[in-house]
């Protein structure tokens, strides 16, 4: 075979399944207190710093990272218990998610010690927040367009040009960006790019907010005049940002928040639909549910592979892929199975609002973390063909 | 590439006698022969039957490899069928006879039924290679619950016919036919289970003739030439490959995943459904978008009967209707999730 895909059958051991009661419980306590509604997928209350610092009290932020540095040391699997619960409850995770997802895992490995000391433990103490600059206004996709420019000065660097669709800037501690810090040479294009801790409380940086479709202000342009960062800011290979994207991406592209996104109207859906759904919508429920299930267990596959030291890089970019489109897909497939419901059922109204925004939001998510595009040609190139 | 010895041993034969492409020229039907022969003294036909009543007592695992295995090659004689025969009639202890078999019924909505004398009665569709079977292994309902039955298939009544991709399937009627023996089913086993039994051998089937088809049109993209380069080139045909490999990896892991499950299940509940019927549904999705890329990549040349492409993608479209349409199960699992509950979906989900 020239292309084999393999999902090794993965199953969540014991310690998974006692950890998922805790999570259970705790999200049941926080709903009960008021904390957040699980019928009411993200809006404006997604941030939340005092949850935030319950769920690191649990120990559930930077789960798998060295105690040293405030983490548990616990496994990917664990971590993905977590992950998947927050999500189908729709917690407030905005605060910690991206930081526990791959800024702490950036710094581990590429910042030096007094920066790990500084930032991880305050990570796990869910306190700290990150963005991700990557996109420009002119590059996107093609992330080795950047332009953004990090001059060399004395200790440090000082940062000129604009990051844009940069989510969460506006309540960012921190920022994980790539600056062109040389041209790209003939034979190279990728090289020139640097990755950069930048600290958003710094002087030289404005953050204008940018209002999404879905009703939401997760977006941000970002421009930097004369910031400066330290030395030791730098993280990696100067001009090598290119070779520093390796397994952590199957990470951040197979996670059950790539299928998940939209399933709170799933849930709804069965609900309206009640205990004797009709043929049609019996029919159209089990699909979805099939999809989801092995969706699911591809993910906890991908996971349980990476955990295991094997590199899915195919299959987690799969994951991603047909993840991405299947919830981008999913308010339309309940939009469908709903319209013969009788409009005064109970939660109807809650049904319609669900699938009014999970429409609105739905446009992005085969754009956010890698198109669906892009992905395609991972897929291509790992099939041989590129 | 597989990871046990029995599947190994099923790869190597296939390799040697079943050969697609000879297969596909051959000028008669000599090759069944020979292939069943050897599958048959390797014991392989019998994988699922126990050391005293007669067969290899290899684990469920297994079995389920060779499964996989032989929807990669695309086999067109009844070893799938005729282990699940063995393994239906060992459930109720029944020894199995050498030869090949299939079951029946073969669809969920179809019945057959046992009088008090012991006769069975009933009209059945769709049942693989009954044509070519010397018995049939039958669960049938009567007053006293469920039957297990070995009957000899000269003894019913088989209309000839064949599927999408021109293996035999036939209708089988049974007119108070007395089987050669029978034993009342263990408690828990019915006709659904038989049917998630089908359900998930058919959907290895499935995955794995995805499996070749994959490899068969990434190694065509990157031989064909036109307009000057390899049309592995052009990133549209990239594109729809991508989209192939995400078709093929869910059924990979669709039908792994429930042949995982039944293989350490204690018993066949809902978390079982849930992956097998997923798996059949799946899986039939998959062979639906899977097929039409692989020959879309093909073009003309796919379409001949020379080529040996339309092996696998006809006989993976023909696996969707055994045991199950996808919207037979999709249907079923649709009312369980309605009947547990808009709040015990994710559980069940998360509890696999």
């Amino acid at each position: 075979m020239t292309a084999a895909l393999r999902f090794d059958q993965i199953r969540l051991p014991e310690e998974c399944e006692k950890l998922r009661g805790e999570v259970r419980a705790f999200l049941a306590e926080e709903i009960a207190a008021g904390t957040f509604n699980p019928h009411e997928p993200l809006l404006e209350d997604a941030d939340n710093l005092e949850f935030s610092r319950r769920v690191g009290e649990r120990g559930w932020i930077g789960m798998t990272w060295p105690k040293q540095y405030g983490g548990h040391e616990r496994s990917f699997l664990e971590r993905y218990v977590i992950t998947e619960e927050m999500r189908v409850a729709n917690a407030p995770t905005r605060r910690f998610f991206v930081a526990d997802r791959q800024s702490g895992p950036v710094l581990l490995k590429y910042a030096n010690e007094r920066i790990k000391m500084d930032i991880l433990p305050r990570i796990c103490r869910g306190e700290v927040c990150f963005a991700i600059g990557m996109s420009e206004p002119n590059s996107g996709s093609d992330l080795f367009a950047a332009k953004t420019k990090a001059t060399k000065t004395d200790g440090g660097w000082l940062i000129n040009g604009t990051k844009i669709w940069t989510t969460s800037a506006h309540m960012a501690d921190y920022m994980l960006a790539i600056f062109r810090t040389s041209p790209p040479t003939k034979e190279n294009r990728r090289h020139g790019l640097t990755q950069f801790l930048v600290d958003m409380k710094a002087p030289g940086i404005t953050v204008n907010p940018i209002e999404q479709i879905s009703g939401l202000k997760e977006f941000n342009e970002v421009v930097f005049k004369d910031l400066f960062l330290p030395d030791d800011h730098a993280l990696g290979e100067i001009d090598g940002a290119w070779k520093q994207a390796t397994s952590e991406l199957a990470y951040e592209r197979s996670g059950p928040e790539r299928f998940l996104e939209t399933y709170y109207v799933l849930t709804e859906l069965v609900r309206a639909l009640g205990p004797n759904p009709d043929t049609r919508s019996a029919e159209g429920v089990g699909r979805l549910v099939a999809q989801l299930h092995t969706m699911r267990r591809m993910s906890v596959s991908v996971a349980g592979m990476l955990q295991a030291g094997k590199e899915p890089v195919v299959e987690a970019s799969i994951v991603k892929d047909i993840g991405t489109i299947w919830e981008q897909q999913l308010p339309h497939r309940v939009r469908d199975l709903a319209a013969f419901i009788d409009t005064e059922a109970a939660n109807h109204s809650t049904l319609e609002e669900q699938l009014a925004f999970a429409t609105r939001t739905a446009p992005k998510l085969t754009i956010q973390g890698g198109t669906t595009e892009v992905l395609r040609g991972i897929i291509a190139r790992g099939l041989g063909l590129r | 590439m597989t990871d046990n010895i029995v599947a190994e041993t099923a790869e190597r034969i296939f390799t040697d006698l079943a050969d697609a492409q000879s297969i596909n020229s051959a000028k008669d039907s000599g090759w069944k022969t020979a292939l069943w022969d050897t599958l048959a003294e390797s014991g392989l036909t019998l994988t699922w039957v126990p050391e005293d009543c007669g067969g290899s007592g290899a684990s469920l695992a297994d079995g389920f490899s060779v499964a996989n295995s032989a929807g990669r090659f695309a086999i067109a004689v009844p070893l799938v069928e005729t282990m699940l025969a063995g393994w239906l009639l060992s459930q109720a202890g029944l020894p199995s006879p050498a030869g090949r078999m299939t079951v029946a019924p073969a669809r969920p909505q179809d019945r057959v039924t046992i009088d008090a004398d012991g006769l069975l009665t009933g009209r059945v569709r769709g049942v693989p290679y009954a044509s070519e079977a010397d018995h049939l292994a039958v669960i049938a309902s009567g007053t006293k619950g469920f039957t297990i039955a070995l009957v000899e298939a000269s003894a019913c009544q088989i209309e000839a016919g064949a599927n999408l991709g021109n293996d035999a399937s036939s209708i089988v009627v049974f007119q108070q036919v007395k089987p050669v023996s029978a034993k009342l089913a263990p408690e828990n086993l019915t006709p659904t289970t038989l049917m998630l039994m089908g359900a998930t051998l058919r959907s290895l089937q499935i995955a794995g003739a995805l499996e070749t088809m994959l490899d068969m049109t990434v190694r065509y993209s990157n031989e064909r030439v036109a307009f000057e380069k390899p049309i592995s080139k052009f990133q549209a045909v990239q594109h729809n490959l991508a989209k192939l490999a995400g078709e093929v990896a869910a059924a990979v892991a669709a039908a792994g995943s429930a042949a995982d499950a039944i293989a350490n299940a204690t018993s066949f509940d809902d978390a079982i459904f849930l992956e097998a019927a997923s798996a059949k549904i799946r899986c039939a999705e998959a062979a639906e978008k899977g097929t039409a890329i692989a020959h879309q990549v093909h073009g003309a040349i796919g379409f001949s009967m020379e080529h040996i492409l339309h092996r696998y993608t006809l006989r993976s479209l023909a696996w969707r209707d055994d045991f199950g349409h996808e919207s037979y199960w999709a249907n079923e699992l649709g009312k369980l999730v309605a009947t547990r509950g808009a709040d015990d979906l994710w559980p069940l989900v998360a509890s696999r």
